[in-house]
This record gives structure tokens, sequence and C-alpha cells, in this order.
């Protein structure tokens, strides 16, 4: 009896049997339950990941712009402060979208400093809240497209990053700015696994860097930012996949070449150097056509640099986007 | 069958057990339908209940994979009788699977079929639920005997294809972490390579109970 024959499943043919008796009818009862509780709750807990719930106090609050709506701001409902402080990809933390929300709290944002150097006339480390002092904060309700396909309105804090690179003068030799976030695993759990080549870098040309709607933001929705949103300072570039905005900067270099990047190594036929938001170049795994607003159950079209083309669009004329994706 | 009681009346052995695994296997799906009620699968829903039920398909299906190998090692009888209901867990996870996708490309005939012939990713998952569908199919008590136990046997070794590519869609699936994915690989490598060292060390039995095992 050690191979059975195929499989017949006995169930099918019923036959008369003794009646199981009452203490047999227990003991079956009991092993069916404990077999369910076994295989369903180890099953549950093999696959379900719940999403994040109230990490934040005052979640529920939604923000409303008390001042008329700036020059860059889009009037589209602003992503709830919960779903934008919950869902979050931040490596630096972990992989899950829930992580940053969770490990968070092992961030210090205070004391913190940027360096600043490179190809600049007065290369300076600065203490975050005198570099915060030098410029007045703006208000910009922004679109933010994730290169996963889905999509949020983020109402940042923040102050062009142009007003930044003129103070510090970049030199005439400058032609990239390389942007670099915190490298310190005690405070940045996910750094303890080498599945990125820490620290994060990013860059973007200087003319990229130079333009209006580019933001270094420092709050989100009025408040100052969370460690899931790269507090305490973090780079907006809003008509780009939302990678190359890094979070938690603790370096601006000016350079003269191009920098390395850290998802444009890790994965080069999936995130280009540009990133720009196109629906027309396809991830090799998904249509980049079309995105899920958070809180949305339907698509809706992706638009070309965002919706951001009319401001944009001239910085890469004459270039192929398909080829400096 | 009856090794265990030999002196009692002849009983239908271990009538739980089924019905357990069937109760237990869907027990997932009863509590993704409530985190989808209360909220609590968090700010992407969709994205969500996809990668749980790709999941649920996959795992159910290396379980449904263990079956013969449990028999193998520890000459345990019930793991073939619940490999029925694993399997067709996993068909249903599966399908539940393709079924979210399509809701998440709203129904869009066009972004499918791109998606199915252009994207490697999405072609082998979905050729790893074509494959489970002919499987499902002849799950029923009858077809062994209509397809011949030869025949039926062959079919449902597709299964190994099958869970390969689904292996492959989850593997590819992920981004930069491929931690569970590889612990998926893992857990299929052990079950194919039991499956050939106890089919080499006992050549004899198995041939001659079992054809082409």
């Amino acid at each position: 009896m050690t191979i059975l024959p195929p499989d017949r499943d006995p169930e099918d043919q019923p036959s008369p049997r003794a009646r199981p008796t009452r203490r047999e009818f227990l003991r079956h009862a009991a092993l069916f339950t404990g077999t369910v509780a076994a295989l369903g709750g180890g099953l549950t807990l093999l696959t379900r990941r719940p999403g994040a719930v109230d990490t934040t106090p005052g979640e529920d609050l939604v923000w409303r712009p008390n001042h008329p709506p700036g020059p860059y701001d889009t009037a589209e409902a602003v992503t709830p402060y919960r779903e934008a402080t919950t869902y979050n990809n931040f490596y630096e933390f972990g992989f899950g979208k829930d992580d940053p929300a969770r490990r968070g709290g092992s961030l210090r944002t205070r004391p913190w400093t940027v360096q600043i150097d490179g190809e600049v006339r007065r290369p300076q480390t600065v203490d975050l809240d005198t570099l915060q002092s030098w410029f007045p904060l703006e208000d910009r309700i922004y679109r933010m497209r994730c290169v996963e396909a889905w999509s949020m309105v983020m109402p940042w804090l923040g102050f062009p990053l142009a007003a930044l690179l003129k103070r510090v003068e970049p030199t005439g030799q400058a032609r990239y700015v390389q942007f670099t976030a915190l490298h310190d695993p005690e405070q940045l759990p996910g750094q303890r696994s080498g599945v990125l080549d820490w620290p994060y870098v990013e860059g973007l040309r200087l003319d990229e860097a130079l333009h209006p709607l580019t933001l270094m933001a420092v709050g989100l929705q009025g408040r100052v930012l969370l460690p899931q949103n790269g507090a305490p300072l973090r780079l907006v570039v809003p008509w780009k996949y939302g990678f190359k905005s890094i979070k938690s900067v603790v370096r601006i270099t000016l350079t003269r070449e191009q920098p390395r990047t850290t998802w444009s190594e890790a994965a080069p036929d999936e995130y280009g150097f540009y990133a720009n938001v196109n629906p027309a170049v396809d991830h090799p795994r998904w249509s980049q056509a079309s995105e899920r607003r958070i809180g949305e159950l339907g698509r809706r079209p992706t638009l070309p640099f965002n919706g951001y083309a009319e401001g944009v669009a001239h910085l890469y004329a004459g270039m192929d986007l398909r080829q400096f994706f | 069958m009856t090794v265990r009681s030999p002196a009692r009346v002849p009983r239908r052995p271990l009538p739980w057990l089924v019905p357990a695994v069937t109760a237990g296997g869907l027990l997932p799906l009863a509590v993704l339908l409530s985190d989808a009620w209360t909220g609590a699968l968090g700010a992407n829903p969709v994205q969500r209940a996809l990668h749980q039920t790709g999941l649920l398909a996959l795992v159910l299906l290396i379980l449904s994979l263990a079956c013969t190998p449990l028999r193998l090692v520890f000459r345990w009888t019930w793991p073939a009788r619940i490999r029925r209901a694993l399997g067709l867990l996993a068909f249903g996870y599966a399908a539940l699977h393709f079924l979210i996708y399509l809701f998440d490309q709203g129904f869009a005939p066009g972004a499918v079929v791109t998606d199915v012939l252009e994207r490697p990713f999405i072609t082998v998952g979905f050729i790893a639920l074509l494959l489970l569908v002919p499987l499902a199919w002849t799950s029923r008590s009858d077809s062994i005997r209509r397809l011949g136990f030869a025949r039926w046997q062959r079919l449902h070794q597709l299964v190994y294809v099958a869970v390969s590519l689904a292996a492959l869609h989850y593997w590819w699936g992920v981004k930069k972490d491929h931690t569970a994915p590889f612990l998926a690989v893992l857990a299929l490598a052990a079950l194919f390579a039991v499956r050939r060292v106890w089919n080499r060390r006992q050549p004899v039995r198995t041939r001659a109970t079992q054809p082409g095992d």
C-alpha cells in the first residue's frame, strides 16, 4: 500500500459505511478545524500583505490651500495625507510600500547638513535650517508619477533648486548636478541589504536643475516632511518618474560629466538617466500609457512629461526620447 | 488504506481531510475579501489583490507538487488525496489573478494583447495559466478513465512547465529584491530533486507500479 492508485477520489464512491461514533465525530471535527486553521492560516501569513495603517497622527486631515493657487499648481484633487505617507518607495527603509512608514522612525533629521561642492564658486557645507532660511518657502501642488504606473497629487513645500544653485554660483564648467542621499545603515536599515549600490545617487542636467519647476522640498501638505517622504530635504522633479526625485539629500555636487545614477546602474534597460514621464515609451514589463491615481480604481491616460510638456519639452528638443529614456 | 485500523469496519480514511484542505485554501480568499471591504488593502488595493492572488496560486501549486515527494520520502498516502484540491485551488487563484489583471487593464483587449505578445513577463504568466486550464478540466473523477491513465498522466506533467513559468513570472515581476521568488524556485528545485533521487533509488518498484512518473 505504499503506492496509491492514480488520482482516484474515494469521495466519489458512496458506499454504506458504519456510522461514526460520537467520539470519532468529535475527533474528526477537531482534525478538520485544526487543518483548516493550519493550512488557511499558513497561506494567509505567507501571502497576505495588508496595507499600512495609521502610522502618522492626523492622517485623515485633507490639507486645503488657504492661498491663491500658484502658477505651477495643478487643480486636481490632492492625494490624502494618509495615502501619501503610507504608500512609498524608499528602499533605504525596505522594499515594501509600507516599510518606509513603519521603519522611518530610525531617521534623525536634525542636525542635518548639506554639502555643496564641485563646479561651484562658493562650495560650502550648510546646516539645513540655515539653508532653509535663505529662501521663502513656496507651495507647489504637483502631480507625481511613479515609474510603476501609479500617481499622486502632492502639495509640496519648498524652494526652487535654481535659487540655491544661483547662490552657490556654478562655474562655467558645470553641466550636471549630482545628488547624494544619506548613507547610514544605522538610520536606514534597508541599506544593510546590498540590493542597490548605496548611497542612492541621482542627477540632472544643469538646465533641468535650473528649471523653475524643479523644487527642493522640506514639507508636504503644510507639515514638515516625514522620513517616508524624504525628510528632511528632497528633490522634486515633477515631469520625471518619481525615482529621480531623490530623498534625504546630504550632498549636491556640480559636475562636468553626466553622473552615474543608482537606478540606471542597477537596471540600465529599465531606468534611464532622463526618466522623463513618457506614455509612448514602455517599461519592459508594463505599459506606461496609463496610470492609476492612488485612490481611484480605474486608470487614466499618462500625459507626456506628466502634463508639464509645455514648460519642459523644449529642454529635449532634437533628442530621441526613446534612446534617452 | 485500512492499515491503521485493520480490525475495524472499512471506512473512508480521513474523511475530514479534503474538505479541510478546501476550506483552508479558501480562507485566504475570505481574508482578502474582508481586507478589500475594510480598506486594509492599502492605497493601491487592486495591485495588492493582484499580488496576493498570484502568490497564493504559486504557493498552492508548489504545495500540490509536494504531494508526490512526501509520499516518496515518508511513504504517506494522504498527500495524494489532497493533490487535486490543492491544484484546483491554485487554478482558481490563478484565474482570479488574471481577472484582476484584466480589471486593472480596464478590460481593454488592445492593452492585454499587447502585454501578452510583447512583454515576456506577461507572456510567461499567461502561458502558465493556459497550461493549467486543461489540467483543471481533466481533474474530474472520470477523466482518468476516459483519457486512459498514461495519457492523463502525460497531460498532467504539464504542471511542471506551468509552475516553472509561474515562478519565472514571479521572478520577473518583482523589482530588484528577488528573495521571495528565489525561495519559490528553491522549493521547486527541492521538490524536483526529491522526485529524481527517489525515482532513481527505487527504480524497480516505481517503474512497476507507476510507469512514467
